[in-house]
């Protein structure tokens, strides 16, 4: 028998491979490498490194303004993450665990539908929206706010939930009506406790967009309703301090962790 | 009603899947008895419509037509959990989120047991299934056969009055399996609970059951004890299902007291023993096993023919014999002595050769 190097392909052994997967790695993370460090910057040059400091971590947080907004930024953000969460699950409650229904890839798209369209087209379409709203009502505050970040976080929300729910074995929940459970039971001591992770993932999901949300934010907030990246984008107009550097870098600390959190949870088996 | 003869009935039962306009029957219109305390089989092929069956006593399904009595009460039409009835799933079905205490207690804690009801109910079941040891595990960490045992100890623990069993066995591999077949008999025996078992494997179905319905396209085709399923075949679905079986077909010349005399297409008369009277053409059933072989010399056998393949299979030699009636007849035997191409005669015992409804 003819003795053959036959080697499946190993997209490793291409041609430049390596230099363009460290080129992907470095473009992605240098500038954020950058920023956390500059955060750390002795001096208020944000280019020209001089000491090791925590000072604009202290500057920032004694920051009445970068204070406020995050106060904002929590409330809007855990708000919109319960609301969309509650609504999410029983969304995806509904599209997995019922017989197929008239309508249901509609449903489904509408529910999608904040990722399709253009987040721009959303803004402009919930101010004046609102504004009709506004006036017709007289009712003002934090609420709009909440209920446009309710919005779009409902598909992000509602991803995790449906995928969890879709591994789901149906057979658990007829097992557990077979042993005497009602409709209820079967809920609150099988579905729920098992889809747990995928809820604690959505709200973790639907809270980091939250969070990180700019242009829907900019058009709807009214006055003393800035959030922390709203503040950051006016502050940055008026030139980067490494204070804003060390917002940053909080801010990018919280979603590293939720991000990374969501990953491992949502990896936990069914 | 409610009496020992007719513990759970089946009454026409139909169901349909499917809209309106192309709606497709899983079940056409089944009649079946099932009595206090036996082990009750559903046999058939895959889409024979066995698990579509159970799964309406359970209430999984809800019938198109019919009704489902059990103790004399219909059931029919209950949710799952109002039904004493409790199932033993394919894949088993146990809670990832529980031990396996919890599952097995699961029945008794949603039918609002005492604590202490549920926890010496559970430690009985747990030495039923003999898993004692093993109380406080998560079922992810069990092998499949004791995760089997678990699924059977938390369907019996709210103590039902028929347990369902959809195919159990069928994960589990080959000698396992007859170890839980015999295992499941003996529960059995010590619960006194209903079985009612669905399974697409013969040989399983005969070992265990006490009788057996086998089922084909929606249809109960014939239900009796496994003796009277192997012996005496209804249809030749049946009797091809189960066991190797040979069929001859010929012509009735005449029929009485049970007895039909078969001229074959190649000349001889047979006689066979017939349910009831019949006409025109048939069809003969006879097992392999049932067959006598003799020498060809005495020329008294009701057919002779020329072997024309020997298949060995450890306890005995399927004797395949051209008697020139098409298809050739099997006859097996444990003492062959006989050659390829050796003419031999064969013997239809009258007991053993039954006519069948088509």
């Amino acid at each position: 028998m003819a003795e053959r190097k036959g080697r499946p392909f190993n997209l490793k052994s291409q041609p430049g491979f390596t230099q363009i997967a460290w080129a992907c790695v470095v473009f992605l993370y240098a500038p954020i490498l950058v920023l956390i460090a500059f955060s750390f910057n002795e001096n208020r040059s944000v280019v020209r490194w001089t000491e090791f400091s925590f000072d604009w971590y202290v500057s920032a947080f004694q920051n009445d303004g970068i204070r406020n907004a995050a106060i904002v930024s929590l409330k809007v953000a855990t708000s919109a993450t319960l609301i969309a969460t509650t609504f999410a699950t029983m969304a995806a409650l509904a599209t997995t665990r019922t017989a197929p229904f008239r309508g249901q890839g509609l449903a489904f798209g509408i529910i999608n539908q904040p990722l399709m369209v253009p987040e721009i087209v959303t803004a402009v379409v919930t101010l004046s929206f609102f504004a009709l709203v506004k006036q017709v009502t007289g009712l003002t505050g934090i609420g709009y706010l909440i209920l446009a970040h309710t919005v779009f976080c409902i598909p992000f929300a509602y991803m995790p939930i449906r995928a969890r729910l879709e591994d789901m074995n149906l057979t658990l929940e007829q097992a557990a009506a077979d042993l005497y459970a009602t409709p209820f039971r079967v809920f609150r001591r099988v579905t729920l406790p098992l889809m747990a992770p995928g809820i604690l993932a959505g709200a973790m999901l639907a809270f980091v967009v939250s969070l990180d949300d700019v242009i829907i934010t900019l058009m709807i907030s009214g006055p003393g309703e800035t959030t922390l990246p709203i503040y950051i984008f006016g502050q940055i107009r008026r030139g980067i301090t490494p204070e804003i550097n060390a917002v940053s870098t909080v801010l990018l600390g919280v979603s590293v962790l939720l991000v990374s959190s969501f990953f491992l949870i949502g990896r936990k088996k069914a | 009603m409610g009496s020992d003869d007719g513990f759970i009935e089946i009454v026409d039962v139909t169901k349909a899947f499917g809209p309106a306009d192309r709606r497709v029957f899983a079940l056409g219109g089944v009649t079946a008895t099932i009595r206090r305390g036996e082990f009750f089989t559903l046999l058939g092929p895959s889409g024979c419509g066995k698990t579509t069956l159970l799964r309406l006593i359970a209430g999984f399904e809800l019938p198109t037509s019919g009704e489902i009595r059990l103790d004399g009460q219909e059931i029919g039409h209950l949710p799952p959990f109002r039904r004493p009835v409790n199932t033993v799933f394919q894949n088993y079905a146990l809670f990832p989120h529980m031990t396996v205490a919890e599952n097995i207690g699961f029945g008794l804690e949603m039918l609002d047991k005492p604590r202490a009801e549920i926890a010496s109910t559970v430690a009985r079941m747990l030495a039923l299934v003999k898993m004692s040891d093993l109380a406080g595990r998560r079922t992810d960490q069990l092998s499949g056969g004791q995760q089997q045992r678990v699924a059977l100890a938390r369907a019996l623990a709210p103590q039902p009055k028929v347990l369902l069993l959809d195919e159990p066995l069928s994960a589990l591999d080959l000698k396992l399996r007859k170890e839980m077949q015999v295992e499941l008999k003996r529960i059995q025996h010590e619960t006194g609970i209903t079985f009612i078992f669905v399974t697409h494997d013969q040989e399983e179905a005969l070992t265990m059951s006490d009788r057996i319905a086998v089922m084909e396209k929606g249809h109960i085709l014939q239900i009796g004890s496994p003796t009277e399923i192997y012996n005496a075949p209804a249809a030749r679905f049946v009797a091809d299902f189960i066991g190797d079986i040979n069929f001859i077909e010929g012509e009735v010349v005449s029929c009485g007291d049970g007895r039909a005399e078969v001229r074959l297409p190649s000349g001889p008369l047979l006689s066979a023993h017939a349910g009831q009277p019949v006409s025109g053409r048939v069809t003969l059933a006879i097992r392999p096993e049932k067959i006598g072989l003799r020498a060809a010399g005495d020329g008294t056998a009701q057919l002779s023919g020329r072997i024309t393949n020997l298949v060995y299979f450890g306890s005995g030699t399927n004797v395949h014999v051209d008697a020139g009636i098409g298809a050739d007849i099997v006859a097996r035997t444990t003492t062959p002595g006989v050659a390829i191409g050796d003419r031999v005669g064969l013997d239809l015992p009258f007991a053993d050769l039954s006519v069948l409804a088509e």
